[in-house]
């Protein structure tokens, strides 16, 4: 490679004969666009969403309002899905229940994502006395006994939603840091890194604007990996009283609830898992997509 | 080396008295006590139990009695649940079958996750990458309390192969290692499949490649080496994880493990054997972290311990 490629130079290094580029953003939405899978993932996340958050003002029946009568039954036309063991209408159930597990899903996740790539990275970058007291504090966060942090947070803050975005986000942003570290301390000692120092530039720009794009791949792999692992978490912390109380459900509840009765009720299982994994597979897609749109590298071949 | 590890070593010390006096008073602010249990007590059965496990005295005194007998004797006490064993002795008991069932489904969770990580990001954006990366999907996307009954209903009720619950022959850890094995099989092939992807496009590949290197050996050789750095730091905390055992396989398999006293002893309140059990993870989460530390500057040259 005899000249480098313009993408690679600081902008206001350019000479002005050169043809204007566009910004490394606009090229990975440009390439995203055209990635037909990711976009199809989009598009099921979106309509996905709409419909949890709007679907439930159109529906005839509520969450809530049992038919004891009626029991468990297969899907007919009153209701779609079929009802669980109360009479409860599954459909309306899965999207109040979705709004609930959309939401985790992404406050937690964006808690997870912005403390731990902030977290790691200084660490990384740092090193020394800096990066092992911040990391023994991730040690020590990891140990703390969760249950009993829990029981703790009901106990002086009472059950509520937001408490439950705090629990999970205060756990899952450590493995985060972990990798976001390594991978950090993988690139620090490269050629652009020295390149970037060398130009004067501040550490804060070169962490957040030379080192944690190139990390991104990593990060949204695992955040993608983040994004069922809360969903599922909150099922547990509901058990634990800390998160969503019956009549309202989420799908995590859900699917575990259809997991016991899976035998003689099998849609009970059946549907919650299909959205579920319909929404997992969509936000994988798209991930994939943005890993891809944001390597610099791969698309110059 | 020697000298990062013994530093780091030293580190641990002040770590793990900060994780040990953390968790001692945060279950004491836990309201509810380990005999307020649906056994009616009267004042004097009561006072009588409090005298003789201690719990009687000021909290402070009673934290330095524990730091004494844990640093001094590696005594962890006695569990106020299950009367007359030691939290030593519970630990010595149920250990072994969570590390059991946690090496065999590290082992299933490397092979095929590595396997299918590899395969997917080398054969990039094909049917094999599509049906790889569809196989790691299910496993994220099948929590372990559905994967647990189905492959039970499958394979024990239906086929007969494996049993379904216990924990005594070979039969026993079929389904409990797959079932836990695949979770983290899921993670392992999407953390690889992205490493390698990132250093695949790398300078020193295409080196590799061009000083003609065979495939495998540049796989192997030069771009796992790179591209295993996030499963690794992932492996760290996961295996310390699975190795002191998962509350719900062992729930669904009937498991004598130590995974259910995670959460059990939490809500028996039985202080001690929260607390044992909490120093376990914890010794266990700063050694494998620190072996982490050390692979990782095995894996890049580029690193130096610091």
């Amino acid at each position: 490679m005899l000249s480098p490629s313009p993408e690679k130079l600081p902008s206001a290094g350019l000479p002005p004969t050169l043809e204007p580029g566009t910004s490394p953003w606009r090229d990975a939405w440009h390439r995203l666009s055209r990635n037909r899978l990711a976009v199809f993932g989009g598009v099921i996340l979106i309509v996905l969403t709409a419909l949890c958050v709007a679907g439930p003002w159109f529906m005839g029946n509520d969450y809530q309002s049992q038919d004891l009568r009626l029991g468990a039954v297969p899907p007919n036309a009153a209701h779609w899905l079929g009802t669980d063991t109360l009479g409860r209408d599954l459909f309306s159930r899965l999207l109040y229940g979705g709004r609930i597990s959309l939401l985790v899903g992404f406050i937690a996740t964006v808690v997870a994502l912005v403390i731990g790539v902030t977290y790691g990275a200084i660490a990384g970058f740092f090193g020394g006395k800096l990066d092992s007291v911040m990391m023994r504090i991730v040690d020590i966060l990891y140990a703390l006994p969760f249950t009993i942090f829990v029981i703790l947070l009901m106990v002086f803050f009472g059950r509520n939603i937001w408490l439950l975005f705090f629990a999970i986000g205060a756990v899952e942003w450590l493995t985060m840091s972990r990798i976001v570290r390594g991978q950090i301390m993988s690139i620090k000692r490269m050629e652009y890194i020295e390149a970037a120092r060398s130009l004067g530039f501040g550490r804060r720009r070169i962490i957040f604007r030379h080192m944690i794009p190139n990390i991104l791949g990593p990060v949204i792999v695992y955040t993608t990996l983040t994004i069922p692992a809360v969903m599922l978490l909150e099922a547990f912390l509901s058990f634990l009283g800390l998160g969503v109380q019956p009549p309202m459900s989420s799908w995590g509840v859900l699917i575990k609830d259809g997991a016991e009765k899976m035998e003689e009720y099998p849609w009970l299982l059946i549907f919650p898992a299909t959205l579920f994994s319909l929404t997992l597979f969509s936000l994988n897609f798209l991930g994939d997509g943005l890993r891809d749109a944001l390597d610099v590298r791969s698309s110059k071949d | 080396m020697f000298r990062f590890i013994a530093r780091r070593l030293l580190e641990t010390i002040p770590v793990l008295f900060i994780i040990v006096t953390a968790t001692f008073f945060m279950v004491r602010f836990v309201p509810g006590g380990p005999f307020d249990g649906e056994k009616a007590t009267t004042p004097e059965i009561r006072h009588n139990l409090e005298a003789y496990y201690g719990l009687n005295l000021p909290l402070h005194q009673q934290y330095l009695n524990y730091l004494d007998r844990v640093v001094l004797h590696g005594d962890l006490g006695r569990s106020t649940k299950y009367a007359s064993r030691t939290v030593n002795e519970i630990i010595a008991d149920k250990l072994p079958a969570s590390v059991e069932l946690g090496l065999l489904s590290l082992t299933v969770a490397l092979v095929l996750g590595l396997a299918a990580g590899i395969l997917a990001a080398v054969k990039r954006n094909t049917f094999l990458d599509y049906a790889a990366s569809a196989f790691a999907m299910t496993g994220i996307c099948v929590p372990t309390f559905v994967l647990g009954p189905l492959l039970v209903l499958v394979f024990a009720i239906h086929l007969g192969w494996f049993s379904a619950s216990g924990w005594y022959g070979w039969t026993d850890r079929v389904l409990p290692s797959l079932t836990l094995g695949v979770v983290y099989a899921a993670y392992v092939a999407r953390l690889t499949r992205g490493g390698m992807l990132e250093v695949l496009n790398q300078d020193y590949i295409r080196t590799a490649r061009a000083k003609g290197a065979s495939e495998l050996r540049v796989i192997f050789r030069h771009a796992l080496r790179g591209g295993l750095l996030p499963v690794v730091s992932f492996l760290g905390p996961a295996t310390a994880g699975i190795l002191t055992g998962s509350f719900v396989i062992e729930t669904i398999f009937q498991i004598p493990g130590l995974g259910r006293e995670f959460v059990n002893s939490a809500f028996n309140r039985d202080y001690t054997l929260v607390l044992g059990t909490v120093i376990l993870y914890a010794v266990l989460i700063v050694g494998l972290n620190l072996v982490v530390d050390v692979v990782q500057v095995w894996l890049n040259p580029k690193l130096k311990f610091e």
